[in-house]
């Protein structure tokens, strides 16, 4: 099988990868770029924890085409931090201890920022329905939804 | 995952001839969020997947005078962060709300979920009610399908060799028109429908029903529309027993199957449960307009 060659943008670097066709992205930033901040947890659109952008979207990469990201932006958990400081909402998921084995919680700190990007002062239930799709299975999620309105909080500048 | 060949055309003529002079079986892509899991689990031959997003125009919508044009690529977090599509048709929209989580309404669209063709697709019973017509191109020229005769069976549909959904059309709806649509599942969120109710009714200035449209998911191998149960509402102002009435004929028109999502009695029981509500919601919503 030939492979196909796509150019993209990944956390705003350029970047390009030789792919399968059937291939998804998620197996191309795991496996092509050693990207492994996303993580592969049911590799079928239900668990949320591959979640990364394309040109904005929040989407599961595992239901994605690598070759899809031809011309695409791509964002993921490892374009979070800026110049070595950790994201506001990072900082905030370690204060509240909001993960445990921290298999989802790149997903949940890309899935996150999307949400506060969107709407940046959710209610507790609209943060708990935006981020339905992100499972995890360790903390009982109250952790986790402390550390999202707090961030939110911090990022509107009012804490 | 299968091997696959790749081609993301341009326009639709590049797409038709794709899929006609295809030497493996083709497939047509959208937000592939079915067809992806498909293409690993289920698949077992080769495959070629057209992707139809690069087609100008399958990714946008627009509203004119006439109603709703929609790009059946367009992903449902499109759809539901568009005002003006939801002030037309309520229920549409909260029937592509319904589908998966954030994450999987980024890539899944109302035309993959319509081709799918899955007995419990949410957009479609929301699509029977606002009386949709599908532009269907292929090597033959174009042709026209009403909505309800889209979809032909469990996972089958009306699309032959080489044609593709090229956009689905919505008129604009009547004054004093609404529409909703429920589903029920055991959780609040991320699953799929146990059995679904859409309803449009239109309203005069006396309150009373003049047309409805009924239609109901995941109860019978396809989409149903349920002209019983639009009768049972037209003529009354949708006072109690018009509602059960609805109900009961969705229930009596539903033929579900036992599965691990509930029985056919329960499902039965719901769809006429769901009918009633969503009846109640749509002519809220055209009374809450017009006050």
């Amino acid at each position: 099988m030939t492979k196909t060659h796509v150019t993209t943008s990944i956390n705003g670097e350029p970047v390009e990868f030789l792919c399968e066709p059937g291939d998804t992205l998620l197996n191309v930033l795991r496996n092509e770029l050693q990207m492994t901040g996303t993580k592969e947890g049911c590799g079928s659109g239900d668990c949320g924890a591959c979640s990364v952008t394309v040109d904005g979207r929040l989407v599961c990469s595992c239901l994605v085409l690598g070759v899809e990201a031809q011309g695409a932006e791509i964002g993921t958990v490892e374009g979070i931090e800026s110049k070595d400081k950790l994201h506001t909402i990072q900082q905030k998921f370690l204060e509240h201890a909001a993960l445990q084995c921290g298999i989802c919680t790149p997903g949940l700190i890309v899935s996150t920022k999307a949400l506060l990007e969107e709407n940046p002062n959710p209610t507790e239930e609209e943060a708990r329905y935006y981020l339905a799709g992100n499972l995890c299975r360790c903390t009982g999620y109250d952790k986790i939804i402390r550390a999202v309105m707090d961030s939110a909080e911090v990022m509107r500048g009012e804490a | 995952m299968v091997s696959v060949v790749y081609e993301a055309p341009e326009t639709v003529q590049d797409a038709v001839t794709l899929l006609v002079n295809a030497d493996l079986k083709a497939t047509v892509m959208a937000g592939g969020t079915d067809l992806i899991i498909q293409m690993r689990d289920l698949v077992t031959e080769s495959r070629l997947v057209v992707d139809l997003k690069k087609i100008p125009g399958m990714m946008q919508a627009t509203i004119t005078e006439k109603g709703l044009q929609l790009g059946p690529s367009m992903c449902c977090a499109e759809i539901t962060s568009r005002d003006d599509i939801k002030a037309l048709y309520p229920g549409l929209v909260e029937s592509a709300y319904l589908i998966g989580s954030t994450q999987i309404q980024g890539r899944a669209s109302v035309g993959g979920n319509l081709c799918n063709s899955s007995p419990a697709a949410d957009t479609i019973p929301a699509l029977f009610v606002t009386g949709a017509q599908c532009l269907i191109i292929g090597p033959d020229g174009e042709r026209t399908v009403a909505v309800e005769d889209f979809v032909t069976g469990v996972g089958q549909n009306c699309l032959g060799k080489g044609e593709l959904l090229r956009l689905i059309t919505i008129a604009k709806p009547a004054a004093n028109t609404s529409d909703a649509y429920l589903r029920f599942i055991p959780r609040t969120e991320m699953d799929i429908a146990v059995a679904g109710a859409g309803v449009s009714v239109t309203l005069d200035d006396e309150g009373v029903c003049t047309a409805a449209r009924v239609a109901i998911g995941a109860v019978a191998p396809t989409a149903l529309l349920v002209p019983e149960a639009a009768e049972a509402l037209i003529g009354t102002k949708l006072d109690e027993s018009a509602l059960q009435a609805a109900g009961q004929a969705s229930s009596a028109a539903s033929s579900p199957i036992t599965d691990r999502r509930g029985t056919v009695e329960y499902r039965r029981h719901v769809v006429g449960v769901l009918t009633k509500r969503a009846a109640a919601i749509a002519a809220q919503r055209v009374r809450g307009d017009k006050a």
